[in-house]
């Protein structure tokens, strides 16, 4: 790892100040930072460790909205069990991810700007990887694997796929992350923070330099008591998903009012399937109506040499994470 | 090794794939990437750091680099080679240790982030008079191990998966060992040793 150096302000404003310098990153927990320092794929000069700003931690579940610190940790608000009964595909989304330690190290803030796993990316022997080193072109649709690629949301000069999970829950659920940066504080929808990589697939989000997130606001809705996250991986546990789906639903008697529908795995951002949703709103929910939103949601995709499986596999994650979700709400579990 | 230059591959969609959202992103000049060093020179060597730790109920004070990790900092400069090293990708959990009560990889934290940390590492378990933990007791009794390389990690993780409730029963003690790995195997014999202790079996 290259030398840095290493700054941990204790007041927002001077963290801020330390973030915006040329070449300094910002440091939470260090899982994704860390791992990627060592490979040699990030290289900062300055990290500026914000864990201790103290007003950034914890989380509180209220009757309106569900709030959390970007410093809140995935291991205390995974194994929460107010929010597990308040919202399930929170709770599930966190710890059906990454492993028990990753978990007690790391923090929302940091989770939800995870980076991709593309094997190119993370290894420096190809000098191929638009997103590592603009302009090089990408190793992996220039004859690489494209097995663990995004299927959604890809483009010529990058089909990495973003492989976190709270995200799906987010992005599903009309979360907002709240900001503060040298331009002062702001709120954006969850659904705009990634942006998709198109010819600049090393812009990531809209965030600036030197800018933190505080925070993530969900509000309490019918269809988040009635939720479900359902992750399929290659192992049982401790792994990324293959493909995974966060839903809810809210249901009139047996009419669908309300139908959340996100899909994780698959694509280059966080992905709602808003047509899926609309497929299943109005109407029941059976087992036809569930495969059937199933379907709709990779009817866009674009599936890549070796990821041909993941329509397959995502379209039945989605129907099997509608029933569960189904039986939630109508008191069937 | 740098891959050969191939056509791309037939079949992708030439959408123009950016959102409203890239574009107004890219438009303002807006970072949301990170910087690359390579074209950067690297830093002077850093200044060592000094930081305090409390390793198994004693003060110790380090000098570290900022990059120095901390299972670097336990067993280079401590000399405490009990954590140990795997995959040093968080992968693996062979150098789980207990920061602030809470198990984490050693290896990707940064020995500075723990500056003022309480720190519990596989040496600290046995009590003064050399009695083993008893979960070290119950790793021995249930052969929770073959070559014993990734025995550390396991038994300081099989004692933060008791307290933190979550060996209720076997398929929940697997879920939440799974941080662990063990290459020779010995999975069912770790959950029967965290099922002893969970039972107070031991000690
Ligand atoms: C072996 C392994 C397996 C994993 N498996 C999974 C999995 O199955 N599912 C899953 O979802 N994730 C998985 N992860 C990813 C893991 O969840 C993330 O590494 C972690 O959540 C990142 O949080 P952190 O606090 O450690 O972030 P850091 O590493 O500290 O930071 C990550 C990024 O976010 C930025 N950042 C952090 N906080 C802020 C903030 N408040 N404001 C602005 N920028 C910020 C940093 O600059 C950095 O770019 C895995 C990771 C590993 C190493
Ligand atoms: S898919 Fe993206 S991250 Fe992977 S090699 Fe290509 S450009 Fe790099
Ligand atoms: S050595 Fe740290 S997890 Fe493998
Ligand atoms: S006992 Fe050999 S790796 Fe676990």
């Amino acid at each position: 790892m290259r030398n840095f150096d290493y700054h941990r302000p204790t007041d927002i404003a001077a963290a801020i100040e330390a973030a915006r310098a040329d070449g300094a990153e910002i440091l939470a927990g260090g899982t994704t930072m860390v791992d990627l320092m060592k490979i040699g794929v990030w290289e900062p000069q300055a990290l500026v460790d914000i864990t201790s700003l103290s007003e950034l931690e914890g989380y509180d579940v209220g009757s309106d909205r569900i709030t959390f610190g970007a410093l809140a940790r995935m291991a205390e608000v995974g194994d929460d069990d107010a929010l597990k009964t308040a919202a399930p595909v929170l709770t599930e989304s966190l710890w059906k991810a990454a492993s028990p330690q990753l978990r007690h190290a790391a923090r929302l803030g940091g989770n939800i700007l995870q980076q991709t796993r593309c094997p190119y990316f993370r290894d420096t022997a190809y000098a191929q990887c638009n997103k590592r080193n603009p302009g090089s072109g990408c190793a992996a649709l220039d004859g690489g694997e494209t097995n663990l690629h995004a299927i959604l949301g890809g483009s010529d000069a990058c089909v990495a796929m973003y492989p976190g999970d709270f995200a799906q829950a987010l992005v599903a659920f009309d979360a907002e992350v709240t900001t503060k940066g040298p331009g002062g504080a702001r709120t954006i929808p969850f659904a705009d923070l990634h942006v998709l990589p198109g010819d600049t697939p090393h812009i990531e989000t809209i965030l600036n330099r030197g800018e933190i997130v505080t925070g993530i606001t969900v509000p309490v809705t019918g269809a988040l008591k009635a939720s479900h996250y359902l992750k399929a991986r290659d192992r049982e546990s401790y792994a990324f998903a293959s493909a995974s789906a966060a839903v809810g639903l809210d249901m009139d008697g047996d009419t669908v009012r309300d139908a959340r529908i996100a899909i994780g795995g698959v694509a280059a951002v966080p992905w709602r399937a808003r047509a899926a949703e609309d497929s299943l709103k109005g109407g029941p929910l059976t087992e036809e109506t569930a495969r059937e939103a199933g379907r709709i949601a990779f009817a866009d995709a674009v599936p890549l040499e070796g990821s041909e499986y993941k329509i397959k596999l995502g379209a039945d994650v989605v129907a099997g994470a509608l029933m569960t979700a189904h039986a939630r709400a109508t008191g069937g579990e | 090794m740098t891959k050969s230059s191939k056509p791309p591959k037939p079949g992708l969609s030439r959408r123009s794939f950016l959102g409203s959202s890239g574009a107004v992103g890219a438009a303002m000049g807006l970072a949301g990437s990170k910087a690359q060093a390579q074209d950067a020179p690297e830093l002077a060597a850093q200044e060592q750091r000094h930081i305090s730790l409390t390793v198994n109920g004693q003060r110790r004070t380090l000098g570290v680099e900022p990059r120095t990790t901390l299972v670097e900092a336990l067993r280079d400069v401590l000399g405490l080679t009990g954590t140990k090293i795997g995959c040093n990708q968080g992968q693996c959990g062979a150098c789980t240790v207990l920061l602030d009560g809470r198990r984490i990889n050693s290896c990707l934290t940064l020995a500075v982030t723990a500056d003022g940390a309480d720190v519990v590492t596989v040496e600290g378990l046995a009590d003064p008079t050399g009695n083993l933990h008893p979960m070290q007791q119950a790793f021995a009794e249930n052969d929770a191990f073959q070559c014993g390389y990734c025995t550390p990690g396991q038994i300081l993780s099989a004692i933060a998966c008791i307290d933190e409730g979550h060996a209720g029963d076997a398929a929940e003690i697997r879920e939440y060992m799974s941080g662990n790995l063990c290459r020779c195997g010995a999975y069912p014999n770790i959950v029967a040793a965290v099922e002893a202790v969970r039972d107070g079996q031991e000690g």
